[in-house]
């Protein structure tokens, strides 16, 4: 077909993705119908009444649709590289001036109010920091390992980051830690998710179970990582896993033993540590090994991080601080909170069981028992009524569009169109992980929508025009190439 | 290499995907708990209210009952266009109400959904009745029958006590116990005996399907609880005289308190001015009205007003006296218009001088009991001063003054009792004698001690040295009291005292007008009533009209005490009212004599004397 159609001006149904656009149609009808079954108790009225929740839906969908249009068909698609710059800048001012101007949202200072219309610059804020980074990136003669190249890709990501964390929107800004897969694409050490990651878990394990625990298994995970970059991996077993294991008991048998019961234990962990570490790196100095050290300076930086994660939370935080942090990663049960929300939750995607409940014939989500059904906790009314089924199919959706995304991208030839590509993907998959996680209790409660699905016209006007801008970059090239 | 870091991230997408796959696997399909906390919250729990438990009088006449009362229910959702001013001509309500409710439940509609709310408490039956008949007119409303407390007497609204809602101070204060829109006991008996009278709730368990619709029973009402009714309990109070009471004390400020001596019971209990028991059903709406009353309505005086014994108190000293063998029987003192110490005097009426020991009771001399308690204090028989002091105040407390005497009724005041280290902290150490608190030898001073003291004092003589701590709740076969109510307690002073206090006390009634008896006015023909009067002093105002008697003379019945304040002499008021009540305790009725004086009594209105603030 391709070859029949000539070299310009390809017909618009040739072009365009349309599996794209089908997933992206699917998923809208998914969420109106749901939002529709999770008010209709209360509001029992027809699916496309304008006073309820699945009629203003139906009409930011409808909107949307005229977003894709503008998009498709009258913005060039080559003018976004040029204008990726002013659109940022005015972004960031928005994002900052809704701080001042804004109403106040749960807490958050994060909506702009016109009159019954509300509209979250933040749903804006991802196109226009994905926009800049495919510009930048694109550039001739960027190397992301270059530090100068490096540092201007991290602050393009953490300025609108940062502004949103001053909105008191946590949540959304950490949709932006998601670019890191995109970097990793585009040539960025895969060590540095590594280290990003290992700081994270750090963090967790030092606040929700002990410093002792948090010490112990970096200690693991840096002496694996020493011992097999030098091929020493028999070493390993040998003697650092019986150690460790051996260190596992040593809280207990210090817990039981009264002369030793005043003794911290990770005071004698981090004393074994520090006498063995001299000659390991002795035994590097005389291999020239440079990873070796670079491994042992992570492993000081590691420790340090835990002493300071616990010294920051016990003793400089204050008392409302802590127990948010508490409550977010799931310390202190918070029943009548947060806590009861995701239980209640629970209680509804599990009581669904294989085929769930039919549609509209949910009990838990239209009693009101799940809180914010219609916005973040949506994902609840599809597992009550649709069950397992209903939700493995609306995953795999995702996971398909997920995946066509990156088909495209990598299929496009100019790194602008991939690496935008990239950016849509990442933030789609972070808000799909981080909202289903969060209804299922496999994440904290950070309260961020369900790309296309959850009721709100921010969100929807947001990730359309995301997505379709995707598909007119790629249509553009399937033109002419 | 970019390819391979394309697999790898799809292969983390893939990965992601099984994680949140694999979590909704275990909480579909694999995790039963889920699906039956789920039906937990499908079920719905119809609270089945239980009868509160019957308050009977001592002869088994109904003081509580409980009546029905009905709140009109509406369901907002099943209302439709009615008509407005039929629907308030069956109700009584204005249609302005009607349109404020009605427009409120539509501003809360989502929140409201498919459930009944409570729209009017407490319709009387009459009301409901005129509006069942129309009913069928207003789909969406319908009456829900509700038990509420009745009161077939007078028996005065201190007394009983009112329920109603709990709140959320109470629910916190009653730990699992209470729920909201549960009601309990506050006051009085229904406080005292909230545990008994409650009763246990119950339930229905309905089903219900998701547009919030009941459904059906679930398991055919084989899960459901039902409602255990409160227990009945007997009081000790004897209705007729408690009615009585109450309208003696009628557009008066101030308390009775009658006793049986024989067993401790109480058997009325007035505070005036009361709560009146039409309030009590209802007390949320009156509460205003009564809070704001400035005669303290709410103000339980009998046990929780803290005033001056006054000369009642006489009788105290007499017999620590008698005990001490400061006196005995024969001893005289003169009285030369009062007390004279250094240039000081307490004074004292005009009688005959000198007086022994009945006839002091009997003319209720001051001068008297000075002597007594100087000699009490100072004579060196009960040690140095501070030593004799803290004795005299062991011998009073002895009497059940300066703490709670320990009733089963709620809120008791405890008194005062002063002793050596009070005063030492009042004028210090070695610097007061005697005559620095000489006024307590007339019961004046810093006591203080409720009706309910006085009442014990006059039943502790009736009973010559000795009381039941006195109780409101009647010994039966379902509601054994407490065994604190069964034990004597005795006084410190030899029983074989009393009898020579109770010669006085039976001369101050039944010597004759011209005698120099003081309560000759409450002597009634053969009852023999032995009483003392008593003015307390009061600083605020007129002085306090003091009673406190007890009849007949040998195997006594009845021991009042009454507190009339601003009402001047005991003799004025407090004696006749005393007196009045026991001749209506023992014989039923007033005599023909007495019609007049009890006429006095019933018409008399001291409320403009009383200082309010």
């Amino acid at each position: 077909m391709r070859s029949a159609g000539g070299f310009r001006n390809r017909g618009l149904a040739k072009t365009l993705d349309w599996w794209l656009i089908g997933c992206w149609a699917l998923l809208v009808c998914i969420g109106l119908t749901n939002i529709y079954a999770s008010i209709h108790s209360t509001e029992p009225e027809h699916i496309f009444a304008w006073s309820c929740r699945s009629g203003k839906q139906a009409v930011w969908i409808l909107t949307s649709i005229g977003i894709a249009g503008l998009i498709l068909f009258v913005i060039p698609p080559r003018a976004y590289e040029g204008l990726s710059l002013p659109i940022y800048i005015g972004v960031g001012l928005l994002l900052i001036s809704v701080i001042f101007l804004g109403i106040e949202v749960k807490g958050s200072r994060s909506w702009f109010a016109f009159g019954p219309i509300r509209f979250q610059p933040a749903e804006i804020s991802k196109i226009s920091t994905s926009l800049l980074l495919a510009t930048v990136m694109s550039q001739l003669g960027y190397k992301i390992r270059r530090w100068k190249d490096f540092i201007l890709t991290a602050l393009i990501i953490l300025i609108p980051m940062a502004i949103i964390v001053l909105q008191s929107e946590t949540g959304s800004a950490l949709v932006y830690v998601g670019f890191i897969f995109m970097l990793y694409r585009e040539g960025l050490s895969g060590w540095l998710i590594f280290l990003v990651g290992m700081a994270v878990l750090l963090f967790i394990l030092t606040l929700t179970v002990s410093p002792y625990v948090a010490v112990l298994t970096l200690a693991g995970v840096a002496s694996l990582c020493i011992c097999l970059y030098s091929r020493r991996l028999k070493w390993w077993l040998i003697i650092c896993v019986p150690l460790i294991v051996l260190f596992c008991f040593v809280p207990r048998i210090f817990g039981a033993v009264d002369a030793l019961s005043g003794i911290n234990p990770l005071w004698v962990l981090l004393g074994c540590i520090f006498l063995a570490l001299p000659f390991v790196a002795f035994q590097a100095f005389r291999e020239r090994n440079t990873f070796t050290h670079l491994g042992i300076l992570s492993f000081i930086a590691g420790v340090v991080l835990v002493f300071s994660a616990d010294f920051i939370f016990n003793d400089v935080l204050q008392d409302h601080q802590r127990k948010r942090i508490e409550v977010l990663l799931g310390m202190k049960e918070d029943p009548s909170g947060v806590g009861y929300n995701v239980n209640q939750s629970k209680i509804a995607i599990g009581s669904g069981g294989f085929f769930g409940k039919g549609y509209l014939n949910g009990t838990q989500t239209t009693y009101g028992f799940v809180p914010e059904q219609s916005t973040d906790f949506i994902f609840c009314t599809i597992g009550e009524e649709w069950g397992f089924f209903g939700c493995s199919l609306v995953i795999l959706l995702y996971v398909f569009l997920i995946w066509r995304l990156i088909y495209d991208a990598e299929r496009s030839r100019e790194a602008f169109t991939r690496i935008y590509g990239y950016c849509t993907a990442c933030c789609i998959f972070m808000h799909l992980f981080i909202n289903i996680g969060m209804t299922i209790g496999l994440m904290p409660v950070i309260g961020i929508p369900l790309p296309f699905v959850s009721y709100g016209g921010s969100s929807m006007w947001g990730f359309t025009a995301m997505l379709f801008i995707f598909i007119a970059l790629n249509r553009n090239e399937r033109k002419y190439f | 290499m970019a390819h391979n870091r394309k697999n790898k991230l799809l292969i983390g997408l893939c990965t992601a995907a099984f994680i949140l796959l694999a979590k909704l696997f275990s909480i579909q399909i694999l995790d039963d708990r889920y699906k039956l906390a789920s039906e937990n919250n499908s079920l719905v729990y119809n609270t089945v209210y239980p009868t509160r438990g019957i308050i009977h009088d001592r002869n088994g006449k109904i003081l509580v009952g409980n009546k029905v009362a009905y709140d009109l229910m509406v369901t907002p959702r099943e209302v439709g266009e009615f008509d407005t001013l039929a629907f308030c001509k069956a109700l009584d309500v204005s249609p302005e109400f009607v349109r404020a409710k009605m427009k409120e439940y539509r501003m809360f509609r989502s929140r409201i959904g498919w459930r009944t709310v409570v729209m009017i408490k407490q319709l009387p039956q009459e009301t409901y009745m005129r509006f069942a008949e129309v009913a069928y007119k207003f789909p969406g409303f319908r009456g829900q029958a509700r038990s509420i407390r009745d009161y077939p007497y007078n028996a005065g609204g201190n007394l009983l006590g009112y329920v109603s809602e709990v709140d959320a101070d109470y629910i916190k204060r009653h730990e699992g116990e209470y729920q909201a829109g549960d009601y309990a006991g506050k006051t009085g008996i229904e406080a005292a005996r909230e545990s008994l009278l409650k009763g246990e709730k119950g339930y229905n368990i309905m089903l219900r399907d998701s547009r919030n619709k009941i459904m059906s029973e679930f398991m055919g009402g084989d899960m459901d609880k039902e409602a255990v009714p409160g227990k009945d309990i007997t009081t000790t109070i004897d209705a007729q005289l408690q009615h009585y009471g109450q309208m003696l004390m009628e557009n008066k400020v101030g308390s009775i308190v009658a006793i049986e001596p024989s067993t401790g019971e109480i058997l009325a209990m007035v505070s005036s001015p009361g709560i009146d028991v039409e309030m009590l059903a209802d007390i949320g709406k009156h509460y205003g009205e009564i809070s704001s009353n400035p005669y303290k309505p709410m103000f339980n005086r009998t046990v929780q007003s803290p005033y001056p014994p006054g000369s009642v108190f006489k009788l105290v000293n007499g017999l620590i006296g008698l005990q001490e063998g400061v006196i005995t029987p024969d001893s005289r003192y003169p009285c030369k218009m009062g007390y004279h110490f250094g240039k000081n005097r307490l004074g004292c009426h005009s009688h005959k001088s000198p007086v022994d020991l009945e006839e002091s009771i009997m003319m209720s001399c001051n001068a008297y009991y000075c002597y007594v308690f100087r000699d009490l204090i100072e004579s060196g028989k009960m040690g140095n001063i501070p030593q004799s002091m803290d004795k005299w105040s062991e011998y009073v407390k002895s009497f059940g003054f300066g703490m709670k005497l320990g009733s089963d009724f709620p809120s008791e005041l405890g008194g005062f009792v002063p002793d050596t280290k009070y005063y030492d902290r009042v004028y210090g150490k070695g610097r007061w004698k005697a005559t620095t608190v000489i006024s307590l030898s007339i019961g004046q001073g810093e006591l203080g001690c409720t009706p309910l003291h006085i009442a014990n004092l006059c039943a502790t003589i009736a009973n010559r040295g000795w009381y039941y701590t006195p109780h409101i709740i009647k010994d039966s076969e379902h509601v054994r009291i407490d065994d604190r109510f069964r034990k004597k307690n005795y006084t410190k002073v030899d029983t074989t005292h009393f009898h020579k206090v109770v010669g006085g006390m039976y001369r101050a009634v039944n010597s004759g007008f011209g005698s120099g008896g003081t309560a000759s006015i409450a002597a009634v023909e053969g009852l023999e009533i032995c009483g003392k009067t008593g003015t307390a002093q009061n600083p605020h105002g007129d002085d306090h009209s003091v009673f406190m008697c007890f009849a007949p003379k040998d195997n006594p019945k009845i021991a009042v005490a009454v507190y009339v304040e601003n009402g001047g002499f005991g003799a004025t008021w407090a004696a006749p009212i005393a007196s009045l009540m026991t001749e209506k305790y023992l014989t039923g009725e007033i005599g023909s004599s007495r019609k007049a004086l009890e006429q006095r009594v019933l018409d008399g209105n001291l409320l403009n004397k009383v200082k309010t603030k």
